[in-house]
């Protein structure tokens, strides 16, 4: 590349990310801002807001909620999609775009359709296995299929999982092994954020919870807001920062292992 | 041999984790029914105290059960947080508030679809509306003071009855803008950007009134909602309206700095700004009751009956004149002279006849906003 | 063993996936599928169906009550939105995805850059609402700190509670979700077109008109699409800023079902829900159709 050319590159990427970050970082930044407005109108700045968080009783329990949901739809994903995923590409590769399709749809059909429909399914769960909000985790999973789908994709894509399986079979593994020793530590990296990219869109979700009468982290919020702004925009940002610091230390931890399968030997 | 190593059968094949997961929810489906709605089925069908043998039996009665759901009730409306913990403190029952922003038809969609389980809610405070059209959902039951509510304000058989009301006003920061004398004065520069409803009208009650009452202000009627739809629109046209919900802390901030709402929620905001005033336009006094109605599968049946006593006890309806509402045994009260009459002395003067939106013209007023309000405030 | 019964042993004993017998292999997506089928399709299904259920059975009236101004406004409001939304989101998304791409392709910025995106792509809802009140509302901190220098972007009605506003709004996430969704095909940009487009002579415009611009095309344009269901689908964001006038489908079937003047009305409700899925469907097949033309080129 000629020199002219990179250097209009470099000018280029420059400008392009700090008018993107302005844009991404000034909406969170008055966020910020009007969390710690002081009453009046030019009073001090203050943490109040931040600090009544951890005395509304409501705001705990549901912060605890949502991260528990979180944690469960987490688990329950990487249960669901890793061996399904390994599988289809192993023994069944016709059916990857059945999957891919099944894991992109939740994000086209709407959540209030959705929700229309789950109603009467959730009135069955409540009645036969339990009341508990953490039931919602059913519909959670769903949700987040389309991000966690692409992030193990891209994991997978990156090692050689044919190879790999094979040698271990032939070395006298089951599929446990093979899931557990194996593919999982290889990948490790890409279900990691599997993991986190659930959290964030289990901690964003509001529509269904609502509607079904639950209250999440953000139904908690969005009631909040009507009574004291303060405090329910302060819990939003400190969610979004806490999703984004999980995020940053990923992505600097987990970055090694991206690269290639683990070159230990036969260990 | 390799193929016989390779082809061990293992125990977490496709197949049997299907199987497993199968038999889980065949195990669910036949599963006892875990619903813990253990109503005493006297309570349920008590259609009063002293079918239960008393007061005293539906106190010990609501006790044992120990717990009610309430929702849609925020803590600033019409002074429901001091009501709430009266009851706990006067009866040992917690109270769990569901949904405080809900409307009346979240109130009898979430009565619907948590039906058998234990959230269910006991008891519903709904706008006349929602009450008419939900009857089957209710259980018949009247409070000891049955005989001082109107009989144009209850349900013969006691499937719901009005608790409290007020008129629908403008509330406004009287440090903000100037004093509002009559409806068009909202029109003014003065007040760009400033004026809020609480709520859509396509919603919510509250806001439906809001647009009702400036109707009957602008030379519309309780059968034409048109003319409110028209100044709304006008109010657009100047830029005076701001399209926000307007809420406590929309007050707070000053986003909304005047807002059409029922004359007892708007009063509230005087707490917190003291500088707030409230107006009922001496040519549109428009006076709207909200009713209560028990589920008819409540969870907790007795509670919900003792918690009907409360409020339309001397206390309980006390409690709704501190918040400003005019509870519906006011003119009774009076009468015996149980009222708190510091509390009556502070409700927003009013001078004239109050109109009340009957079912037919609510109904009306509703197809026309349907089609019209969008566009009006769009 | 002899040869022959040894290779009778082998051929008996392995079922293979490459199908030479009837395969049971398929059984291992079934939880998957049953999982999606059941709290995905299913409750799709159950809406779809309803719209042809009244009070007293098999009915149309559902699908003719949608014949009025302000429903067919609403759809109308929000193919508009969704179609702004996906084109603002695409162009800013392609861009900086190419931005990304022309990195370092194992950089820590890179990871932290698609990390971020992969947290703002489905930020929405309540919280994203309050953000861009706080920035840009009435007494948010961007609107009045310029009102003071002199610059009301609000005089001519407060454009943030309205269309307009949620085309911005939406931006927020569809940018990030174009990045996560086209930057594999950029990804799949070979140095060596461009080497060798320059050998034959053309200059930076021939390469992305004749090369790589029909190249990524196919890409582009499904990405598009992705974007436009997402936008037509989203409701929490414009509930929370919306606050007078049911103006998009979304925010009319949440009326429907809520609404406690009297127009609660269920029936229209699966009726307009009907209606959005079909629109989604057809979104989606030509969406797997551009991604099959796609995958030709940039594997």
């Amino acid at each position: 590349m000629s020199r002219n050319r990179r250097r209009k590159l470099q000018l280029f990427r420059v400008v392009v990310f700090i008018l993107m970050g302005a844009f991404f970082l000034i909406p969170i930044g008055a966020m910020f801002e009007f969390s710690t407005r002081g009453t009046g109108l030019n009073s001090a700045r203050t943490l109040s807001a931040w600090i009544t968080i951890g005395q509304t009783p409501e705001l705990v329990a549901a912060i605890l909620v949502s991260l528990g949901l979180a944690a469960i739809t987490s688990v329950a994903m990487l249960l669901l999609l890793v061996p399904t995923m390994v599988w289809v590409r192993l023994r069944v590769p016709n059916l990857s775009r059945a999957v891919e399709f099944l894991c992109l749809l939740p994000l086209t059909i709407p959540a209030i359709v959705l929700v229309a429909g789950l109603a009467p399914e959730y009135k069955w769960v409540s009645f036969y296995l339990s009341d508990s909000i953490l039931t919602l985790a059913f519909a959670y999973l769903v949700l987040v299929l389309p991000y966690t789908y692409r992030a193990l994709y891209a994991g997978l894509s990156a090692i050689d999982v044919k190879t790999l399986a094979e040698a271990a079979r032939g070395l006298g593994a089951g599929w446990p092994t093979v899931m557990w020793r194996i593919i999982v530590p290889n990948m490790s990296g890409a279900i990691l954020n599997a993991a986190l990219l659930s959290v964030a869109v289990v901690l964003g979700e509001f529509t269904i919870a609502n509607l079904l009468n639950y209250v999440n982290l953000q139904v908690e919020i969005a009631q909040l807001g009507r009574a004291n702004a303060g405090v329910s925009i302060a819990v939003a940002v400190a969610s979004l920062l806490f999703v984004f610091i999980l995020l940053a230390i990923l992505s600097f931890v987990g970055g090694p292992r991206s690269r290639s399968y683990s070159t230990r030997g036969a260990q | 041999m390799v193929d016989a190593r390779l082809r061990r059968p293992d125990f977490l094949t496709r197949r049997s984790l299907g199987v497993l997961a199968g038999s889980v929810l065949l195990l669910a489906a036949c599963g006892p029914t875990n619903n813990s709605s253990s109503s005493t089925t006297s309570a349920a069908s008590a259609q009063s105290a002293s079918d239960l043998g008393g007061m005293s039996a539906l106190v010990s009665a609501a006790k044992k059960e120990g717990k009610l759901n309430v929702i849609a009730l925020p803590p600033d409306w019409a002074n429901y947080g001091a009501i709430i913990s009266g009851f706990t403190a006067k009866y040992g029952i917690p109270i769990d508030s569901a949904n405080p922003n809900g409307s009346s038809q979240d109130e009898v969609n979430a009565v619907a679809q948590l039906a058998g389980t234990s959230r269910a809610p006991d008891v519903l405070d709904i706008g006349m509306a929602v009450a008419l059209a939900n009857t089957d959902k209710f259980a018949a039951y009247k409070v000891s003071t049955w005989n001082d509510i109107l009989d144009s304000q209850k349900e013969p058989t006691g499937l719901w009855y009005q608790d409290y009301g007020g008129y629908m006003s403008i509330g406004y920061d009287s440090s903000k803008v100037p004093a509002i004398t009559s409806l068009q004065d909202l029109l003014g520069s003065g007040f760009k950007g400033k004026v809020a409803l609480n709520g859509d009208p396509t919603k919510a009650n509250a806001a439906l009134n809001g647009v009702m009452m400036a109707s009957l202000a602008n030379g519309g009627s309780l059968d034409d909602i048109s003319k409110g739809v028209d100044f709304f629109h006008q109010l657009k046209q100047n830029g005076n309206f701001v399209p926000v919900q307007a809420t406590t802390a929309t007050v707070k901030n000053g986003t909304t700095p005047v807002v059409f709402d029922w004359d007892y929620l708007s009063a509230a905001h005087g707490t917190d700004v003291p500088s707030w005033k409230v107006f009922v336009p001496s040519n549109a006094i428009l006076g709207g009751y909200y009713a209560q109605a028990i589920n008819k599968k409540a969870p907790h049946p007795a509670a919900a009956r003792l918690w009907e006593e409360y409020l339309y006890s001397d206390e309980g309806q006390n409690l709704w004149l501190k918040g400003l509402a005019r509870p519906v045994r006011m003119a009774a009260m009076q009468k015996s002279g149980k009222v708190d009459s510091g509390a009556a002395a502070k409700l927003p003067p009013v001078n004239g006849t109050p109109v009340f939106l009957s079912a037919d013209q609510a109904t009306k007023a509703k197809d026309y906003l349907a089609s019209h309000w969008a566009q009006a405030i769009g | 063993m002899t040869v022959a019964a040894r290779s009778l042993v082998n051929t008996a004993r392995r079922p293979s996936g490459g199908g030479r017998r009837f395969s049971m292999d398929w059984l291992g997506a079934v939880p998957f599928f049953g999982y999606v089928a059941l709290f995905l399709l299913l409750p799709t299904l159950i809406v779809v169906i309803g719209a042809f259920f009244g009070p007293d059975g098999l009915t149309f009236s559902n699908l003719a009550g949608l014949n009025k101004g302000f429903i067919v406004s609403a759809f109308v409001n929000s193919v508009l939105l969704s179609a702004v939304s996906a084109m603002i989101g695409a162009v800013g998304g392609a861009i900086l995805a190419y931005a990304v791409a022309t990195g370092n392709r194992n950089g820590a910025f890179r990871r932290l850059v698609l990390s971020a995106c992969g947290v703002l792509a489905q930020f929405g809802g309540v919280t994203l609402a309050f953000a861009f009140i706080a920035a840009i509302g009435p007494v948010g901190f961007v609107y009045v700190w310029l009102q003071q220098h002199g610059l009301d972007f609000y005089a001519g009605g407060i454009w943030l509670y309205q269309l307009k506003g949620l085309m911005l709004v939406y931006a927020y996430f569809q940018i990030p979700l174009m990045v996560l969704v086209f930057l594999p095909a950029l990804d799949g940009i070979r140095p060596q077109w461009r080497e060798a487009t320059e050998s034959l002579g053309g200059r930076t415009w021939h390469y992305w008109r004749y090369v790589a611009g029909p190249l990524l095309a196919p890409a582009f344009i499904g990405a598009l699409l992705l974007l436009f269901a997402n936008a037509f689908s989203a409701y929490a964001t414009a509930a929370a800023l919306i606050n007078q006038g049911s103006i998009i489908a979304s925010l009319q079937i949440a009326n429907d079902l809520t609404s406690e003047v009297g127009l609660h009305q269920p029936g229209i409700a699966s009726a307009e829900a009907l209606v959005m899925v079909v629109l989604v469907a057809i979104v989606m097949v030509l969406y797997t159709v551009l991604q099959r033309r796609t995958a030709r080129w940039l594997r």
